[in-house]
């Protein structure tokens, strides 16, 4: 009888704790990852497929990885979608001006590092210029994509004309045959404005995402189907519709929520960030036109960044670009979860656009051309007034 | 196989119509109390049935459970697992000479393996011929992993997701053992077909020796033609307990094919130690085992396949009441505790200087319920941490589950 009791007892305590004794999911301004609100059943079930595409698909010899590649799973260079990590950097090389890349022979323009047994990565060129390259963060890019060209070029200011010393330009290229053009979309000279990418030089998330399967795990699909090792046409090692969940999945992605946005030394932050100009740049509000997904149509959100090219002096540049931007031009990043950026990146910051920077104050201390003057206002701050920037950019 | 089945599938319809004769002659073998026992006697030392004086014997076991987990707040809710079924046959052709096979479906029929299915031929208590599908002695877990012996229901990570548990090669060796009032010392060497290059191609996405078992053809041939060395030395002394020190290695990758050179030769080499007691007295259960792998991965491959790894585990079992319950002569009650971890990425990162995680904690504290030796209900509940590659903040799983696991 005494042994019934115990089990009892046992079974009854367990039945009951269960839930308590279960992990708790983080609060969700504490997460990347996850999708807008407001998605159809059929958009979620499309999601679901994109998030297991990108997130668990790992990719060995048989499935198609390399033989020359930098990752083998597109969660490799992503953690929970959030910033990248050197381990993964990307190193792009040969093209110095907007007269294209001159090394696309020795295998411009990224550097495959890495190889499948039996073969050699690819090694630099002597002497030939190269950035490094962060894998950015994922979140919100279906807002950024759902932005009007119109809306963007109202931000340009190429010749400086309201005398800020700020001067964005977008990076105007030729997009690939297979890229879809968006409504009202805005053609200079055969050229489009391109928006993603670290130096803003991809048109759209489906060129984004053809070219990191191809270029970044040496994958080849109908749309980027040139291999990396041999330069030959090959058959799709992923399929459209695969590549279509996984560019739906980074659209749908919802944008980071703010944490303590009402606490008094962040909202001071914020009042210093906008006297010192930042938000010339890192525009703190815009609004998306239509979307084919619903729920991000006509929307307002809060990215901290213009979408354009800007010149970020002499110690950022790397003597290597893009489309139409020069090596010292780098779009504006998001500064939208920048506070959970350590959550992905192994506990440690790594800013910029190849991480060099190990703090946000480092990161904005390395500020030169454009951001010069607002990287002197911060400067100039005591260091309590100082403390209330970085409290309000770990907020976003 | 199709023969095996068909064998196998008579053999138990003929025991079933003389048990229609005469059940009484159907009786089980006892197991062997007589001398100590260690981890590799476990594969002879099962409840089997025998009918009569024929000199064969079957046996198995099943198991199934419920799962309820959680990971980072999101479930998949209840599921009901039935995680294997476990046929063997052994016959005696001779007094020194034995066979016995075991054939395993996981996950329903999910996957089919033969485990086991090894000649013994005894020369001397000191060199016994072991040939055929031999279970590779490395650790304790993978020479003993019969689920109505553990109080756990998942077998341990270190043992299934590093080592690979219930490894089984074609091969041939020798093992002895002798016998002393107060020590038993034993040893176990073969030469078996080895790993392949699927454990650092696989889409764990890490250094993942169980891999090797997804080349269907590794009962056929060798995947690059270098035998995989394996040895165990096993040591128990009656006060203290059994130690075992095993080591495995070999070529892992296919440097030539058809004569063609096509990379260096690759090695893998696993180390384990195992121990297991019973404190006097308290008949506290204590089984451990710790095992390390090193493995030659490319320095021009992805850090994300390390090089070294190591892992292992801990229980600890308590018996509570042990006495006659619910009409079993001899049940028992049991608390009982595992503590594991992995690292699956020994290493830091050439870029960053950092640590590279890749690893996990576990503990399971569970309750069991005996109805014999042969036939566990058991318990547990799981609060693991596992953090990625980078080492971001883990994600942290609870698990609860229940389940059955019996010898028949």
């Amino acid at each position: 009888m005494r042994t019934i009791v115990i089990l009892l007892i046992c079974l009854l305590g367990i039945a009951t704790g269960c839930k308590k004794i279960m992990p708790e999911a983080p609060e969700e301004n504490e997460l990347l990852d996850g999708p807008v609100d407001g998605l159809s059943s059929q958009e979620k079930i499309q999601f679901l497929k994109g998030d297991v595409a990108f997130n668990d698909e790992v990719f060995t010899s048989q499935t198609g990885l390399g033989p020359l590649f930098v990752a083998n799973s597109c969660g490799t260079c992503h953690a929970g979608d959030g910033k990248g990590h050197p381990f993964t950097s990307l190193t792009r090389f040969g093209q110095t001006d907007s007269s294209g890349n001159q090394y696309l022979h020795v295998g411009a323009p990224q550097l495959q590092n890495r190889a499948i047994p039996g073969y050699t990565p690819e090694t630099l060129p002597a002497g030939v210029g190269f950035s490094k390259i962060l894998p950015p963060a994922n979140t919100g890019l279906g807002y950024l994509d759902a932005v009007s060209d119109a809306d963007i070029l109202a931000l340009a200011d190429p010749n400086d004309l309201n005398g800020d010393g700020i001067s964005g330009v977008p990076n105007w290229i030729h997009p690939p045959a297979y890229c879809q053009e968006r409504a009202n979309t805005v053609s200079h000279n055969g050229k489009y404005i391109a928006r993603f990418g670290k130096k803003g030089a991809a048109y759209d998330l489906l060129q984004q995402t053809a070219n990191a399967y191809n270029q970044d795990m040496g994958v080849s699909s109908s749309f980027e189907h040139y291999d990396t090792y041999s330069h030959l046409d090959m058959d799709p090692e992923v399929s459209n519709e695969t590549v279509n969940n996984v560019v739906f999945y980074l659209k749908a992605l919802k944008a980071p929520y703010r944490r303590n946005a009402d606490d008094a030394d962040v909202r001071s932050g914020e009042q210093l960030f906008m006297t010192a100009g930042c938000d010339k740049c890192h525009t703190p509000e815009l609004k998306t036109g239509a979307s084919s997904i619903a729920a991000l149509s006509n929307k307002t959100f809060y990215p901290y960044t213009d979408m354009l090219l800007h010149d970020m002096g002499s110690g950022l540049d790397d003597n290597y670009t893009e489309g139409s931007a020069k090596t010292y031009e780098w779009k504006t990043p998001p500064l939208w979860g920048l506070g959970l950026s350590k959550a992905s990146q192994g506990g440690s910051y790594f800013l910029l656009h190849d991480g060099r920077a190990h703090s946000i104050e480092e990161a904005i201390l390395m500020h030169g051309g454009e951001g010069f003057v607002s990287k002197n206002y911060y400067q100039s701050l005591p260091a309590t007034e100082k403390e209330k920037v970085i409290k309000f950019l770990e907020s976003l | 196989m199709l023969r095996f089945y068909s064998i196998l599938f008579s053999l138990l319809m003929s025991l079933s119509s003389f048990a229609q004769t005469d059940s009484s002659k159907i009786s089980r073998t006892p197991t062997d109390t007589s001398k100590m026992q260690l981890n590799m006697d476990a594969v002879y030392n099962r409840p089997f049935l025998q009918y009569g004086k024929i000199p064969v014997a079957i046996g198995g076991y099943a198991e199934a459970n419920t799962q309820y987990a959680v990971t980072d707040g999101v479930t998949e809710g209840f599921s009901f697992q039935m995680r294997r079924m476990t046929l063997f046959v052994s016959s005696s052709i001779h007094r020194k000479i034995k066979f016995l096979s075991e054939i395993e479906f996981e996950d329903g029929t999910k996957e089919i393996n033969i485990e086991f299915a090894a000649l013994d031929i005894q020369l001397h208590n000191l060199l016994t011929f072991r040939g055929g599908i031999i279970m590779n002695p490395i650790g304790g877990f993978n020479q003993n992993h019969d689920g109505p012996r553990w109080e756990f229901i998942d077998r341990p990570i270190a043992a299934t997701q590093m080592l690979p548990a219930t490894f089984s090669n074609v091969g041939f060796g020798f093992y002895g053992k002798t016998y002393k009032p107060k020590f038993v010392w034993a040893y176990e060497i073969y030469l078996t077909n080895g790993f392949n290059d699927n454990i650092i191609n696989n889409t764990e996405n890490k250094t993942f020796l169980p891999a090797t078992k997804l080349d269907p053809e590794r009962f056929e041939e060798s995947f690059n033609g270098i035998p995989l060395t394996n040895a165990k030395t096993s040591f128990r002394y009656k006060k203290i307990g059994e130690i075992g020190l095993s080591y495995m290695g070999g070529i892992y990758n296919k440097f030539e094919d058809d004569g063609l050179e096509l990379d260096s030769k690759r090695r893998v080499d696993v180390m384990a130690i195992d121990f297991n007691t019973t404190i006097p007295k308290a008949n506290t259960v204590i089984t451990a085992e710790f095992a390390w792998t090193f493995v030659d991965v490319p320095d021009t491959y992805t850090q994300q396949f390390g090089n070294k790894q190591q892992g292992g585990f801990i229980d600890i079992v308590q018996p509570i009441i042990k006495k006659k319950m619910f009409g079993f002569e001899k049940a028992s009650f049991n608390a009982a505790l595992r503590v594991e971890y992995v690292d699956w990425n020994i290493g830091t990162f050439k870029e960053t200087g950092g640590n590279i995680s890749d690893d996990l904690f576990s503990i399971v504290p569970a309750i069991s319920f005996r109805t014999s030796p042969q036939t566990v209900l058991r318990l547990n509940y799981r609060q693991q941490w596992q953090k990625d590659l980078l080492g971001n903040p883990p994600a942290r799983t609870g698990a609860i589950q229940f389940g059955v696991s019996s010898y028949f």
